[in-house]
């Protein structure tokens, strides 16, 4: 008989149910941020303009634009990429590829997630030993850099790590039985097949990083610097600190120059992800698989 | 190429004038283990150079641990344990530190087909390229002899540059043939190759194995007992783990045995 059951009728309940609680759980997670990038805008849009981006900050930061600030985070994130790419991609290809899998591996990946997880303000403190003072690079652009590098390297291993893992097994073990060697196998074929993934944790990873104030504030950011950084041994105003700054240092700021700065800095990281996810989208476009 | 400690020890039912007195592939008290579960125990036995060496038996008989074991593949398999030797050219395989030299003088066929993720003539230009061949007009060659040979040629000449992935199961266990082939190997391992191949295309791959066998060396696994009736010159019964019986193929098929398992299996009572 084509009937539903009482066991059917109360599966479909309970699935409806369940449908029901998942999608209120989605929408509780977009309404903050829906909530912050709403006030930026309507509070921090006014502050807008060409002399705010292009110009430096006057009258003991109340007036003027974020120049040096916005100027100065390139310059971080650039060092830190330069730092932290290299490292960590050549890392995770050593832990995926090469490595055997045993006691020592399975601790290092282990140190790893660890690394991922340790606060930025204990980075930050390892930075000024490390870097301001046992390498004598002073407060500047790049000790700032490599402390954030050396944050944000943990995140690229493990993106990078997992776009390779993506790739089948299948596809190696067929490389290798043709008497491919390990390295002919990735650069020919995981390489350009874990390539987005690769990006896209590379460019969350800078987004991150432009994010960050912790990290910079004892390594490298002044909060005021009427000068445009020359190079990586100068110190740098950033978007971070800089909004730190006005914020709760600064007396007498306008709030609107205040939410202007967060607005700029959500914006750039923002735009940063929506990249990243443009990158994703169209390297999967040509997935061969 | 021949060796000259092959003593032309005719044992494990060798039918002579056949082959070269030499074997290529000398196996020596094979076994090996899963995680410490045995898959394949004390097997001993030789191959000679240019027959077509069957192997049959049911699921779970050690078959394509035996093929695994020839090409090290132990060293990308976690938990895969192998003991005893195996000498190629009567060079014990352990005994290349370079083991993708060794790999590469083998060309392996499973069941399940891979596509590389490349185009159909990458797929089958990639071993010639790692061969060092850089000249067009030489790489055209090999590509077409190779996908002539394994029978999809005429199915993917106007489409060479499209994804070897996408081709459809059958087609890609025969592109993963022309691959096996494209390495020009003195030794072809063929697991199960026509699992996904209609039986006209088999076939036609079967003769161009016959013809083949003037150049190399075939060890064939299969599940189609008629499979290795037609093709393999001797033929080796292995269950659950161990090797039942060896012998000429027709002897085996005629009911010359010496294990009643093994006119069982044959006769389709059991497996």
């Amino acid at each position: 008989m084509f009937t539903a059951t009482r066991l059917n009728r109360r599966s479909y309940r309970t699935q409806s149910l369940a449908k029901a609680v998942f999608f209120l759980m989605t929408v509780a997670l977009v309404i903050p941020v829906l909530i912050i990038v709403g006030t930026l805008v309507v509070k921090g849009g006014p502050a807008i303009s060409w002399e705010f981006l292009f110009t430096a900050p006057r009258d003991n930061m109340t007036a003027g634009g974020i120049l040096p600030a916005l100027v100065g985070t390139i310059w971080l994130v650039v060092v830190a990429l330069l730092a932290s790419v290299p490292v960590g991609v050549a890392a995770a290809l050593y832990l995926s590829e090469y490595a055997p899998d045993n006691l020592l591996t399975r601790t290092i990946n282990l140190a790893i997630i660890n690394l991922a997880g340790v606060p930025s303000i204990v980075h930050a403190l390892f930075g000024v030993g490390a870097f301001v003072y046992f390498f004598n690079m002073q407060q500047s652009i790049l000790a700032a850099g490599l402390t954030l590098a050396i944050m944000t390297l943990p995140v690229v291993i493990v993106a990078t790590r997992e776009s390779l893992q993506a790739v089948p097994h299948a596809f190696r073990e067929a490389c290798w039985n043709m008497g491919a060697t390990r390295w002919q196998t990735i650069r020919k074929v995981v390489l350009p097949n874990s390539i987005s993934g690769i990006l896209t944790g590379v460019i969350l990873e800078v987004s991150r990083t432009a994010g960050e104030t912790a990290p910079i504030m004892f390594t490298g950011a002044a909060a005021f610097l009427a000068f445009l950084p020359e190079s990586v041994f100068d110190q740098t105003m950033a978007m971070s600190y800089h909004l730190y700054y006005t914020a709760t240092q600064a007396t007498d700021v306008p709030e609107q120059l205040t939410f202007g700065v967060a607005l700029v800095l959500i914006a750039i990281v923002l735009a940063m992800n929506a990249t990243s996810i443009g990158f994703r989208v169209y390297l999967r476009g040509l997935k061969k698989w | 190429m021949v060796d000259g400690n092959g003593a032309a020890e005719v044992a494990n039912g060798a039918v002579g004038p056949l082959y070269d007195a030499a074997p290529i592939i000398e196996v020596q008290d094979l076994s090996i283990s899963y995680d410490g579960k045995t898959a394949l125990q004390d097997v001993t036995l030789d191959i000679y150079r240019h027959e077509i060496f069957g192997i049959i038996g049911p699921a779970n008989s050690g078959k394509t641990s035996f093929l695994r074991a020839l090409n090290r593949m132990e060293a990308f398999n976690l938990g895969m344990e192998v003991r005893g030797s195996v000498s190629i050219n009567g060079k014990n395989i352990n005994d290349w530190q370079n083991e993708y030299a060794l790999r590469s003088r083998i060309g392996v066929v499973f069941p399940l087909p891979v596509g590389l993720p490349l185009t159909v003539y990458e797929n089958v230009a990639f071993s010639p390229r790692l061969r060092g061949i850089r000249k067009r007009a030489q790489l055209d060659e090999v590509v077409e002899r190779c996908l002539t040979r394994a029978a999809l040629w005429d199915e993917v000449k106007g489409r060479l540059d499209s994804l070897g992935s996408l081709l459809s199961g059958g087609q890609q266990q025969r592109l993963t043939i022309a691959r096996a082939l494209s390495q020009e190997p003195e030794l072809l391992l063929l697991d199960e190759f026509s699992i996904a191949i209609d039986p006209v295309t088999t076939m036609r791959i079967e003769d161009v194995l016959k013809e083949l066998c003037g150049e190399l060396t075939i060890v064939l696994v299969t599940n189609l007992v008629q499979q290795a009736r037609r093709l393999a010159d001797r033929t080796a019964f292995f269950l659950m783990g161990e090797l039942v019986e060896i012998g000429a193929t027709e002897d085996l098929f005629e009911g010359k045995v010496k294990d009643e398992r093994t006119t069982g299996y044959i006769e389709g009572r059991f497996g």
